[in-house]
């Protein structure tokens, strides 16, 4: 262990209304050290991010910075004192119509105390200084919106670096730039460790972490959950207390598949990843499981006609399967449940059955008139299959929990019978007994179609699937019959230590 | 009960408007007044109805206004100019209220021109465009032309009487064309946005654009449409506002594109519908056509037209965004 600890967290708490996001978090900064954060979806990571940050004020526990206490009531007042967020959103933190050298001093235009009339010259040598000290080498008079994200992310950082922190939080960093551009990112990072600057880095991706990780934090349902600190870190351990292993037996029997349905032969799904081969059969619900951007929506958006794959081929039903649009793929019978329903599923405008109808319009309508009278039943009967609590079918769905608003996302696509039924991320913002009920439906009625369900939480697969398949750098590297599960084999796949061997 | 205010407030606004003017106005209720009002209002109505389509599908189309005004201008170029029959000249103003249509969808959808701005360059383009052949005069039976001859035509009868002629309906003579024309329109409009499946997957598009590509709607052929009727009846309007002229008046429908727009977003307030409904916009039109007519029989000098009906979009729109739950989200 470095040094005495520079930021301490101890405690803390924060809700918002009756939910409580981080239940007593208690972390350690240390200076010249680079900490890891880890947390799937929903683990309270940007709650914590913006509490430290400014932006939320925390309900309970205590932050100190050095020996003061530290309660910043907005992000100005936690730079001021030392503590520093590069967000997520690279855009956020620099301003496309300025050019570099602007961008690099901007937070000293709007200062107490400044001169009223612009300085260019000063502004120039200030800027220099800055960049000069990150080891930025990019033109200073270049527009923002010229560069590319590393670029901008870089010159965000050193924006952030012109306050001279004692704390450096970066928020997945990394989660928008290629490779090359993320070792460029990793080198300015191990400079500013050098400085003596503790940073608190959050990211999914196993490459980062095992590149600059000298300390791992897991946390689970907003609370640590797992510290990992001898060397050589256990990355599986980490990976392990943030999805929350939990030992449970599925309660049903793994079916096998039936008559193939899908095959897909040598898909390539992204630049330089290795070809997908899969097969799914009739009446088996097959789980993708992996980390955040291991590619698995971009598989299910292939799959779906959204994006089209960059070699190998599909069959669906026997028959070549190419689409190119999504009306193409429902059209021959590929239907997906899209991941984050409030933007790519639910037409606010609309009530449930509008909602519901939403793509097979044509068949419940004649002469391009709406059956209305066939719309309400069809949605009426969908309603009580999924056991949606509403007051009718013509509720608004503001008025629904999320729940219910994803029962009305998978009953949409459950009215009309499916070769290939996809549901991307189906229990995000899903409350547990919701989950079960669509679960439950799911393998209620599997017969006749394939299910393959994408999901990032290992429990989700184990508890719906008849078969697991592990994704990690956009391929699928590990197979699991439901039964008796391997975990640790699992598990490393998640974290992606077999990645580069066998595949 | 704040619902129920929301909802019919602004008809019970509308209700008590009439029996206002119809206590204090001698002559307001008549059929004659019933149906001027409709006829102040029925070339704008049309122009709302267009607009509304693109408003459905999340856009917004400026260039009604001069669509309309393009189309008077070629109706009567047609006519006048070219020595051409009725049917030639309103199948040509047709066409031109389809290419702009499509058009502008182009420039919106495929080039990612913002719809405002897209459509604001359309309506500078046609308010040049439509003085070139002419060279910046308006059109009239008997005009000289540039080269100094005099135009061989001139504005059929036929054609007028899109303008003129009146149906019998309770009395001889009263229901001018262009308000059956604005009537069948409505419900057309109003049948097609909430009857069919494409006015359902119109809706769909406006609101959510990605749910209804994943849905397998052809979002970009929607939105092209919905330029396409915009035009369509926009240049209808142009050709009910060119036979009622009889000529084409270059310094005319100064005032349409402001008007649509203003009844489209009246609209919105009608029976707390919080998004572009055909209904609403009629009742919009409507509502501004009785306001201002009304006012005119109380002897309200005319430069207070433009005032009243800006207030009475304000007030429409505090409706619509403030005390609706729905517009909350």
């Amino acid at each position: 262990m470095a040094a005495e600890a520079v930021f301490r967290i101890a405690d803390l708490k924060k809700s918002f209304g009756s939910i409580q996001v981080l239940g007593g978090v208690s972390l350690d900064l240390h200076p010249g050290e680079v900490t890891v954060l880890m947390g799937a979806n929903g683990a309270g990571k940007s709650t914590l991010v913006k509490v430290i940050s400014g932006v939320h004020s925390r309900d309970g526990g205590a932050m100190t910075l050095g020996a003061a206490d530290f309660a910043p009531k907005t992000p100005a007042e936690a730079i001021r004192a030392g503590v520093v967020t590069v967000h997520q959103n690279i855009n956020d933190g620099v301003v496309a119509a300025l050019d570099v050298g602007t961008n690099l001093t901007l937070d000293r235009l709007s200062g107490k105390g400044q001169p009223v009339f612009l300085n260019p010259r000063r502004i120039k040598r200030e800027a220099r200084a800055v960049a000069e000290r990150m080891g930025l080498d990019i033109d200073l008079a270049a527009s923002i919106g010229d560069l590319t994200l590393a670029d901008r992310q870089m010159v965000a950082i050193a924006r952030a670096m012109a306050h001279e922190p004692k704390v450096l939080i970066l928020d997945e960093p990394t989660s928008s730039l290629s490779s090359a551009e993320a070792n460029r990112l990793f080198a300015l990072v191990d400079r500013l460790k050098s400085h003596g600057v503790a940073i608190l880095y959050i990211s999914h991706r196993m490459s980062d972490i095992r590149r600059l990780a000298d300390r791992i934090v897991s946390l689970r349902d907003g609370q640590i959950v797992g510290t990992f600190d001898k060397k050589p870190l256990d990355y599986e351990g980490a990976v392990n207390a943030m999805l929350g292993r939990k030992v449970h037996q599925s309660a049903f029997d793994a079916r096998p598949g039936g008559n193939t349905i899908f095959t897909a032969d040598n898909l390539v799904i992204a630049d330089g990843a290795k070809p997908i081969s899969l097969s799914l059969g009739d009446g088996e619900i097959v789980a993708i499981t992996g980390l955040v951007g291991v590619g698995k929506t971009a598989l299910a958006e292939t799959l779906f006609g959204m994006r089209q794959p960059l070699g190998g081929s599909m069959t669906l039903n026997g028959c070549s399967y190419s689409p190119r649009t999504p009306a193409e793929a429902i059209g021959a019978g590929a239907f997906l449940v899209a991941k984050d329903r409030s933007e790519s599923g639910i037409v606010g405008a609309f009530n449930i059955y509008e909602n519901m109808s939403l793509p097979f319009l044509k068949r419940i309508s004649a002469f391009g008139v709406l059956r209305r009278r066939a719309e309400r039943a069809i949605a009426r009967r969908q309603i009580g299959e999924l056991g949606i609590v509403c007051r009718s079918e013509k509720d608004e769905m503001s008025t629904l929990s999320g729940g219910n608003q994803q029962k009305v996302m998978v009953a949409r696509w459950m009215a009309q019978p499916s070769s290939l039924f996809m549901l991307d991320e189906p229990f995000q913002g899903v409350d547990i007994a919701a989950r079960r009920d669509i679960a439950a439906k799911l393998r209620a009625n599997a017969a006749g179609r394939a299910t393959l369900i994408f999901v990032t939480e290992i429990d989700e697969a184990v508890e719906t699937a008849d078969r697991i398949l592990v994704m990690s750098e956009h391929t699928i590297v590990g197979e699991h019959r439901n039964e008796r599960i391997d975990m640790d084999r699992l598990l490393a796949e998640v974290a992606g230590q077999t990645a580069r061997g066998a595949a | 009960m704040r619902d129920i205010a929301v909802r019919y407030g602004f008809l019970v606004l509308f209700a008590a408007l009439v029996a206002y003017f119809a206590s204090t106005a001698d002559g307001f209720v008549s059929p004659q007044s019933a149906v001027f009002i409709f006829q102040s209002v029925a070339i704008t109505g049309i122009l709302a109805l267009g607009v509304t389509a693109t408003l459905v599908v999340g856009g917004f189309d400026l260039s009604i206004g001069s669509v309309a005004t393009s189309a008077m201008m070629a109706a009567a170029y047609v006519m006048v100019v070219l020595d051409q029959n009725a049917l030639v000249a309103v199948l040509v103003c047709l066409a031109i209220g389809v290419l702009i249509g499509l058009i502008n969808g182009f420039l919106i959808v495929y080039m990612r021109v913002p719809d405002l701005l897209a459509t604001l360059g359309m309506m500078f383009l046609l308010l040049g465009l439509q003085r070139i052949p002419t060279e910046g005069r308006s059109i009239a039976a008997g005009m000289t032309m540039p080269d100094g001859s005099v135009a061989p035509g001139k504005f059929s009868s036929a054609f007028l009487a899109l303008g003129r002629h009146r149906f019998d309906f309770f009395a001889p003579n009263l229901v001018p064309v262009s308000v059956v024309v604005l009537v069948v329109l409505a419900i057309a409009i109003w049948f097609f946005l909430e009857y069919t499946r494409f006015g359902r997957m119109m809706y769909a598009v406006g609101s959510n654009e990605r749910a209804a590509e994943l849905a397998g709607a052809p979002v970009k052929a929607y939105k092209i449409w919905a330029y396409v009727i915009s035009g369509i009846f926009a240049s209808i309007g142009g050709i009910l506002l060119a036979a009622r002229l009889g000529r084409g008046d270059i310094a005319s429908g100064n005032n349409l594109l402001l008007d649509a727009v203003a009844a489209a977003l009246i609209g919105f307030a009608v029976l707390g519908a919080s998004k572009p409904n055909a209904f609403g916009t009629a009742v919009g039109a409507l509502f501004v056509g009785v306001l201002l007519q009304g006012l005119t029989m109380m002897n309200a000098p005319y430069y207070t037209q433009d005032f009243v009906k800006g207030a009475v979009l304000v007030v429409a729109l505090v409706f619509t965004f403030a005390l609706s739950t729905r517009a909350k989200r």
